[in-house]
């Protein structure tokens, strides 16, 4: 047990070194949520109360975490082969899964800076009151909601051992994520046969307690839920990646040719 | 007990060509070789590119799932217990690929280190050590980038060691090394094997099998084609001699005459600066020197010898017959 912890901790400690180290990677992701929080707030600006603007507000840093997960995360195992170490990765004795969790888990951390820098920017840049109430309960949600988003990544990440295409699901479900999580639309406004899919997803929940955290309610309900929903993904996620990577290895996709 | 048991093992992929039409060929890799490497044994794999080297590797080291057959590591079957094997085999390969780039080689090997589960107190010692083995002491706080081709391939053989595995495999890992490092990578692998480590190794480089492997299969077009010490192997295809003779000018006219001589039982032709060689096997007893100078009619000659058959002779002619044995 102290050693799975180890290894989690090992391995995302190095990935969050690799992962900081580009130049190109470091400006793209202190700067697009930036951008981003920016449009948003001056659309909720222009017609919204103040609470839509805190929600909104509360919506694009999520967001932020999601979008720094997303793509990397279904990349991450593309990235992992054309380097040549998917095979070592394979070829060692621990649990697959175990090595694509803490690469998640890092792109999630990245994510939570997105997180802090977006509400940051809208308190500075656009005077947003953001009282957080008890700060150590919003900080646990974003920290819920951060688990959430990784592990939702962790699912897109081990379908790419299998098959060298996965890399674009990320890509695919980014947007279809932003909508459905209500991030920045409530999921009231979706069609109702849109809200399981709500339900099943840890995003969902995290901007729910975040956003509770924020307006001064209680989000224990909602970080439970969140945490329950990112051990489900973990289960279902070490499963699939058993599965996939015996597929990987009879189909012989582990390489690049 | 054979350390490395394979039995009438198999391997084909699929190769989807075509973006609309997916038409799917199979193409058989490894076409149900057996053999076996003992405890403590050099074995070397030598064929040409595409024989299904590396094919045969991946399915010990529990990369590729068999297609058929059976292959058992240190007792434990590669299919059913590949947790196992993992665990006790060590794997590297050639080329610069296969390490972080973005982290220093000292990074590298804690994530291996930690991934094969070698226990805390023993990593720093364990990683020292072999920082030394591969001479990459006092560069290991370097990002992996920054390292040449030599330093890369020896931080992959630290890497492959840090668990301490009972059998080694290595897939040219001499490629892209300079001489001096292959010379010492050479007296690397010879000191694991000298402490028990048992090994298995696929090169290009005849010298480097010669001087290294205990035993040696050379497989072509997925099967073996043939098997024995370096001595027998070198005996075994045409016993006898070789004569070279450097020729200034077309040596290609005679080669017809030469290998319908008595007593010459193979010849060609290599490139070798400006002259051509007339390499010539010749079986044993034979004396055909005069002969083939003489069948050269007036094309200037320069150096004569007899030498006796090296690995690359005996391989060369049997990848070019490529009968079974
Ligand atoms: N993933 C793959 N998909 C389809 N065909 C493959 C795959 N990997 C290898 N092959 C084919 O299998 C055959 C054997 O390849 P293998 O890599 O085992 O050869 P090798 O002996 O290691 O050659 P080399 O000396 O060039 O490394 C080749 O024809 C190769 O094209
Ligand atoms: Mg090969």
């Amino acid at each position: 047990m102290t050693a799975v912890l180890r290894l989690l901790l090992v391995g995302w400690w190095l990935q969050l070194k690799m992962r900081s180290r580009s130049a190109f990677d470091g400006i793209l992701a202190i700067v697009y949520p930036l951008f981003f929080a920016t449009s948003v707030l001056l659309m909720y600006r222009q017609g919204g109360s103040e609470s839509a603007l805190i929600g909104a507000a509360v919506g694009a840093s999520v967001l932020g975490v999601w979008s720094a997960v997303a793509t990397t995360a279904s990349t991450s195992l593309q990235q992992e082969r054309r380097l040549g170490t998917l095979e070592l990765l394979v070829a060692a004795p621990t649990r697959f899964a175990l090595l694509v969790v803490p690469m998640t888990l890092a792109m999630g951390t990245i994510g939570l800076y997105s997180l802090v820098a977006t509400l940051l920017w809208g308190r500075f840049a656009f005077g947003i009151p953001i009282s957080l109430g008890h700060p150590l309960v919003f900080a646990l949600a974003s920290v819920a909601t951060a688990v959430g988003v990784s592990l939702m990544g962790f699912l897109l990440a081990v379908s790419a051992v299998r098959y060298r295409g996965a890399w674009a699901l990320g890509t695919a479900f980014e947007l279809p994520v932003w909508l459905v999580c209500g991030f920045l639309v409530p999921i009231a406004a979706l069609p109702g046969w849109v809200r399981p899919i709500s339900w099943v997803l840890p995003p969902t929940w995290g901007v729910a307690a975040i956003r509770h955290a924020a307006f001064g309610g209680s989000p224990w309900g909602d970080i439970a839920l969140c945490l329950l929903l990112s051990v489900l993904y973990a289960v279902v996620g070490t499963w699939l990646s058993g599965r996939l990577v015996t597929s990987a290895r009879t189909h012989a996709t582990l390489a690049l040719t | 007990m054979a350390v490395i048991e394979v039995d009438d093992l198999t391997r084909s992929y699929r190769a989807a060509s075509g973006i609309w039409r997916r038409s799917s060929k199979v193409i058989e890799a490894v076409k149900g070789i057996s053999f076996e490497v003992e405890r403590g044994e050099l074995f070397g794999l030598l064929g040409p590119n595409g024989a299904g080297k590396t094919t045969t590797i991946k399915m010990l080291i529990t990369l590729l799932l068999p297609t058929g057959g059976h292959a058992r590591v240190l007792g434990q079957d590669v299919v059913k217990d590949a947790r196992e094997v993992r665990r006790r085999v060590g794997y590297v390969f050639g080329g610069d690929r296969g390490l972080y780039e973005r982290l220093s080689g000292l990074d590298n090997l804690k994530y291996f280190a930690e991934l094969y589960g070698v226990p805390r107190r023993d990593q720093g010692p364990r990683i020292g050590e072999l920082l030394e083995l591969v001479k990459l002491d006092g560069r290991e706080r370097e990002r992996v980038e920054g390292y040449s081709r030599g330093m890369r391939q020896r931080l992959h053989i630290a890497r492959g060691l840090l668990h301490k595995p009972e059998v080694l495999f290595l897939d040219e890992p001499s490629i892209g090394i300079d001489p001096v490092g292959a010379r010492e990578l050479r007296q690397t692998v010879a000191s694991l094997v000298e402490g028990g480590t048992t090994v298995l190794l696929t090169t290009h480089y005849m010298f480097e099998a010669d001087e290294l492997c205990d035993r040696i299969a050379v497989i072509a077009g997925g099967e073996i084609v043939a098997r024995g010490t370096p001595a027998e192997l070198k005996r075994g295809v045409s016993g006898g001699s070789v004569l070279e003779v450097e020729v200034f000018g077309s040596a290609e006219d005679s080669m017809a005459t030469v290998r319908s001589l008595p007593g010459v039982t193979s010849v060609v032709v290599e490139d070798r600066g400006q002259a051509q060689v007339l390499v010539v096997r010749v079986d044993t007893g034979a004396e055909v020197t005069q002969a083939v100078l003489a069948t050269l009619g007036g094309v200037p000659v320069g150096r004569v010898a007899t030498r006796e058959p090296t690995l690359e002779d005996a391989y060369v002619e049997l990848v070019e017959t490529g009968v079974p044995a």
